[in-house]
């Protein structure tokens, strides 16, 4: 059937997209993105739901609107209207009690799941979550500290999250996992993650230039990838070189979303051709930047402000190890 | 609309009456129900800052119970009842502006505004002493206290282990905020142990936010009985037309209503 | 026909129908002065029509402005990020501070509330030009701010990012303060009016519905606002002074903040579409030429709706970090507050069954209002249901739902009051072609630009978002499209009735059919609302009145009681 079979098949997505299951594991639906956890089919369950009654209800009433215009609009013979009452008591409580249930039926159903989504099982995997302008950082429990969050596949991971600033929102989509974090609490969420592959992490609470530009990598590793992954990204600065180690660093610690590498001027000044230059600083003095300058600015950025930019630049104390510090440094040896 | 005179009630009542009223009466019950309204907003106002006290007061009873013994009772006890005795004059001045007593309201008008000022002249002293010991709120906070004081936190800092040999669960973290008693400990206050609570700024910010935005309300309304002495000493109240100054007065007893509630819930704190 | 009736004069027809070159309220004292000082209600209520609708004008500039850069996923030309984030600030600060909050009460009720109670004037009408004033100066310090630093905080102002970037909020934030004055004064004026104004005869039952929606609307003017000032106040303080109120380091809570902040901006959402609501009742009955259906009930749901408003803000919090208990009060009752709505929209599609259809431009918005807010209501029910919010709070979903619901409810009743009453207001009938070609335009290009962004959000799409994944870029650029067609539509609006107000028939005091007050009286009205004060009836009798060809209008039926 060649002529109708566009047709035909632009409806079955119509329907389909209508009143067809969101999302499945397998893929996204038109709706929503790939279910990628255990929570996931459970809110796309009541998602559907939902879907379903207010599309009922929608045609209903558009329905009804429509076929009154048509039906009794205003023509030659037809200026007046019939007679017929202005209210119908029965009528009236029917109209109200039943969706009444409805709504009492729909609730349920969505605080049911959300107490599940917030009641972490006992055994979960912990993993600290920090949000700050404008980067995910993620704690894992040997203290490596990674700019994507990794995570076995099939086992309950439980996320303890602050802030070090301003309030950040944490959302997995595809888990359909969202939390914001404050800075002076920590909060906490859980998921479950069914099926390896990547997944998009996005900050979906305004926080200022970059907000936009905080987004992150859910990674579910098969069974024992976790592992073997943890172990070698822990050991990176005894596996890489300093200058290497020191650029890893950069990149996934909260500089590279201020400091430039490549001379331009960000929110920070620029790191190229730094090290072993003079930097011109607030009060007219100037200083070389050597390897306590270097040091000093990162444990305590306040202390010598560089000419011309803003006093932003938060603290690293307690963020990064002596080790970790001497390897930025190295790092920016090589920057010409 | 004319009355059997042939004035028009305008006329008739002084030219006191609007043109969108048909009758005095309802355009007094309306100036009524408007101000109680407006009064209403003004609880509201306020509302928002009781609600504040009530959160923080909940959360860290310690800092309250400690911090209010900061406050000078018996200078809030008189504030209370300089008050109290400003409405009684306030009240009695409305008696006087319907029984057309020119004299006598005048008299009361300046009384309670006298009373008034009085008011804000103890609320400086208290001012005044707080501004010297640095009992200020928020960043201003810079007390010598009675025992070295644990210094203010900044937000927690997670500090994970690097030593991949030490299984650290992430330690910060599993303990929870600081701040919060552990179960079974008990609170700071009764341990007698440790000095003041951390973080006693929180009591003077919700302190100078409630008493500054009440003597904003003081100030107001001394502008207010200003404006009905002034007109009462021309003569412009009697018992035809004495709303404005009713409808102050309602406005000054919901000022001494509020402090009258500050009063108890910032000084007296057991 | 001929008439006896006072209102009309003796003469009978054409007599005081239309006032135009004759004595009305516009030509009732000549100058600027006479403007800016009247204490006339039409007089405000026509100030206040223009200056929201400037200020509405300039919403929509930031508007096309960001949908435009929303073309490409990418760093634009057109703007960087952080003037990225000033503009859709400023486009949700202008619009409803300044357009959708004073909106309908103040443009349209300013001018009609005390027609439809047969009253001169509102209860305070110095109160009432101060109140317009205190939106001049509000919207002055908006704009100084906007001058000084826009702000960038989104027109939620959270904490601690809004006490802590570096712009001029506390410029801006005093500026809705002073707004909020504007809004308080507007409210008390309606309900001391609404209390003490009422005709012989008129009781609370025999009220005009929209006269119920600005009421319910006032009570949550008058109890919510308050809440915003202090917590404004607030801010200011922490910024200026470090209170350390909403600072954790200082012992603060950012989250209180919220809590403060939407105790307000929920019902505040309710002030934006109860007056709509009421619009809606007045334009179905007399166009359908038929009683309102079910009115008791949905006079009583206008109050319904404003006492429940106050008990579910903590619903825009379920991710924020309130306990679940809250949470699931908060939900329960949000379903709630959906009832009294869900059943006003079948009360209005029962009014129309068996009714006489006029599509008259005024009822092409109250079918695209069922059809609009229908979507946006519904879409509600999602964001209730907590486990679902989860997902979709902070997405695009949400920007869609409220874009329905604020804009596809109450601008759209908007313009179907303003078409509604503008032959009152003006004196002059303006092109249903081009009004039906305006209201058909913007229909569509309302729907193109935000339908997608259900979509994009149930896809996890974040809002506030300068830049985003390519796997969005096709939703965004249709919806784009259909920014520049909701554009071109008010833009026809616009010449419409401007047009209209130059070369538009001379339009009769009845045109439509209406058995409101104001009907009863010329078009404009005189500077004192009526020459004899009308006797209140029931204010949906639309079959007391028929259709006079000649005049182009609606007379009191021959041989009916015709009140």
């Amino acid at each position: 059937m060649q002529v109708g079979s566009g047709t035909l098949s632009l409806g079955h997505d119509l329907v389909a997209a209508l009143f067809g299951r969101a999302a499945t594991q397998a893929g996204g639906g038109f709706w929503m993105p790939v279910q990628g956890s255990t929570g996931a089919a459970a809110v796309d369950r009541i998602f559907d739901l939902i879907l379903w009654i207010a599309v009922f209800f929608f045609v209903l009433i558009v329905g009804l609107m429509v076929l009154f215009v048509v039906r009794y609009r205003r023509r030659e013979g037809r200026e007046d209207a019939e007679k017929s009452a202005s209210h119908n008591t029965a009528l009236e409580i029917t109209w109200t009690v039943i969706p009444i249930l409805i709504v009492i039926a729909i609730f349920a159903w969505g605080f049911k799941a959300y107490l599940d989504m917030n009641v972490a099982p006992a055994n979960s995997y912990e993993v600290l979550v920090t949000g700050q302008k404008w980067k995910w950082l993620f704690t894992y429990a040997n203290g490596h500290v990674d700019e994507n969050l990794h995570v076995p596949v099939d086992v309950p991971v439980r996320l303890v999250m602050t802030s070090e600033d301003v309030i950040h929102g944490f959302y997995i989509p595809a888990f359909r996992l969202k939390r914001d974090v404050v800075p002076g609490r920590y909060v906490r969420i859980w998921f479950r993650a069914v099926k390896t592959g990547e997944y998009q992490i996005y900050c979906t609470q305004y926080c200022g230039t970059g907000h936009s530009d905080m987004w992150a990598k859910v990674v579910v590793h098969e069974p024992g990838g976790f592992e073997r992954w943890l172990q070698e990204a822990s050991d990176f600065l005894k596996n890489m070189p300093p200058a290497e180690a020191g650029e890893r660093l950069y990149r996934t610690r909260g500089c590279a979303q201020c400091h430039t590498v490549n001379g331009a001027v960000g929110t920070g000044p620029t790191l190229s051709k730094l090290f072993g230059h003079q930097v011109a600083l607030e009060g007219g003095k100037t200083v070389v930047a050597d390897e306590n300058y270097v040091r000093e600015s990162i444990l305590e950025p306040q202390a010598k402000m560089v000419l011309g930019f803003q006093p932003v630049m938060p603290t690293f104390k307690g963020h990064l190890t002596d080790q970790e510090i001497t390897a930025i440094i190295e790092y920016l040896k090589t920057l010409e | 609309m004319t009355n059997s005179k042939g004035e028009s009630v305008a006329e008739a009542h002084g030219g006191h009456l609007a043109h969108h009223f048909d009758t005095a009466e309802q355009q007094f019950e309306s100036g009524k129900l408007g101000m109680w309204i407006f009064l209403a907003t003004e609880i509201l106002l306020f509302g928002g800052l009781f609600c504040a006290y009530a959160v923080y007061r909940s959360s860290h009873p310690e800092i309250f119970l400690y911090a209010h013994r900061y406050l000078d009772k018996t200078l809030g006890a008189i504030n209370t009842a300089v008050l109290i005795c400003s409405s009684f004059t306030m009240a009695w001045a409305v008696r006087c502006a319907q029984l057309g007593r020119r004299k006598a309201l005048v008299r009361l008008l300046a009384a309670t505004i006298a009373l008034a000022g009085c008011f804000l002249g103890i609320k400086y002293v208290e001012y005044e002493h707080k501004w010297k010991e640095g009992l200020l709120w928020g960043k201003r906070f810079h007390a010598k206290l009675e025992q070295p004081a644990a210094p203010v936190v900044a937000s927690p800092v997670p500090t994970p282990s690097v030593n991949p040999e030490e299984r650290s669960l992430i330690a910060p973290a599993a303990e929870g905020p600081k701040g919060l008693a552990k179960p079974g400990q008990r609170p700071l206050w009764e341990t007698g142990t440790g000095g003041p609570p951390k973080n006693l700024q929180t009591f003077f910010a919700v302190y100078f936010t409630m008493t500054g935005l009440h003597g904003i309300h003081v100030i107001a309304g001394m502008v207010l009985l200003t404006l009905m002495l002034l007109r009462a000493r021309r003569g412009e109240f009697g018992p035809a037309y004495f709303t404005p100054v009713d409808l102050a007065g309602l406005y000054w007893h919901l000022v001494d209503l509020v402090w009258i509630y500050l009063f108890p819930l910032l000084y007296l704190i057991r | 026909m001929a008439t006896n009736d006072p209102v009309f004069g003796a003469g009978g027809l054409g007599a005081g129908q239309n006032a135009l070159g004759g004595d009305n309220y516009l030509s009732h004292g000549h100058g600027l002065k006479s403007w800016l000082l009247t204490l006339d209600h039409k007089r405000i209520g026509v100030m206040y029509l223009v200056s929201i609708l400037a200020s509405f004008f300039l919403g929509g500039i930031f508007a096309l402005l960001i949908r435009t850069k929303l073309l490409t996923p990418g760093s634009s030309a057109l703007m960087d990020a952080n003037t990225y984030n000033q503009m859709f600030t400023l486009h949700g600060a202008v619009m409803i501070f300044l357009f959708i909050i004073p909106g309908i009460p103040a443009a349209l009720g300013n001018f009609v509330l005390p027609l439809m109670l047969g009253a001169k004037d509102v209860a305070f009408p110095r109160l009432n030009l101060a109140s317009y004033y205190m939106w001049v100066a509000g919207a002055l310090l908006a704009l100084l701010s906007i001058a000084t630093g826009a702000v960038d905080t989104g027109w939620t102002f959270y904490t601690p990012y809004s006490t802590t970037t570096n712009a001029s909020v506390i410029t801006m934030v005093a500026g809705v303060f002073v707004l909020g004055f504007s809004s308080i004064f507007t409210g008390l004026n309606f309900v001391v009016s609404i209390h003490k104004l009422r005709p012989e005869g008129m009781s609370w039952f025999r009220m005009p519905l929209f006269l119920w929606g600005l009421y319910g609307t006032a009570i949550i003017q008058i109890m919510a606002t308050p809440v915003l000032g202090i917590t404004l106040l607030l801010l200011i303080a922490e910024r200026a002074l470090g209170v350390g109120i909403f600072d954790p380091s200082l012992g603060g809570d950012p989250i209180l903040f919220q809590h403060f902040f939407w105790f307000y901006s929920h019902p505040a959402v309710y002030i934006m579409i109860l007056p709509a609501m009421g619009v809606i009742s007045e334009l179905v009955s007399v166009f359908s030429r038929k009683h309102i259906f079910g009115y008791t009930f949905i006079a009583l749901s206008s109050i319904a709706i404003a006492v429940i408003s106050f008990l579910v803000w903590g619903h825009h919090m379920f991710v924020a970090g309130q306990s679940n208990l809250a949470s699931m009060i908060f939900s329960a009752l949000t379903f709630m507050v959906a009832i009294p709505s869900a059943v006003k929209v079948f009360n209005w599609v029962a009014t129309m069954y068996k009714g006489s259809i006029w599509l008259a431009t005024p009822m092409l918005y109250v079918l695209s209002f069922l059809f609009l807010f229908g979507i946006g209501g519904l879409t509600g029910l999602f964001l209730g249901a907590l486990a679902v919010d989860v997902h979709l709070h902070d997405t695009y979903f949400v920007v869609a739902h409220f874009h329905y619901v604020m804009f596809g409810g109450t601008v759209i009743a908007f313009l179907g009051g303003l078409h509604y009453w503008w032959p009152k207001m003006f004196g002059r009938m303006y092109s249903e072609l081009w009004g039906r070609v305006g209201a058909l335009l913007v229909f569509v290009g309302f729907n193109t630009t935000f339908f997608t962004q259900f979509v994009m959000g149930s896809h996890g799409a974040p809002r506030r978002s300068y830049h985003y994944l390519p796997e969005f870029q096709t939703y965004h650029q249709l919806s784009t499209i259909g920014s520049y067609l909701l554009g071109m539509g008010f833009l026809v609006i616009a010449v419409n009735l401007v047009h209209a107000l130059f070369r538009g028939r001379p339009a009769p005091a009845n045109p439509w059919g209406g058995a409101t007050l104001e009907w009863r009286t010329s078009s404009p009205p005189p500077h004192d609302n009526f020459a004899a004060t009308p006797v209140a009836g029931d204010p949906y009798d639309v079959e007391a009145w028929a259709f006079d060809r000649q005049l182009g209008g609606f007379v009191p039926r021959a041989g009916g009681s015709g009140s």
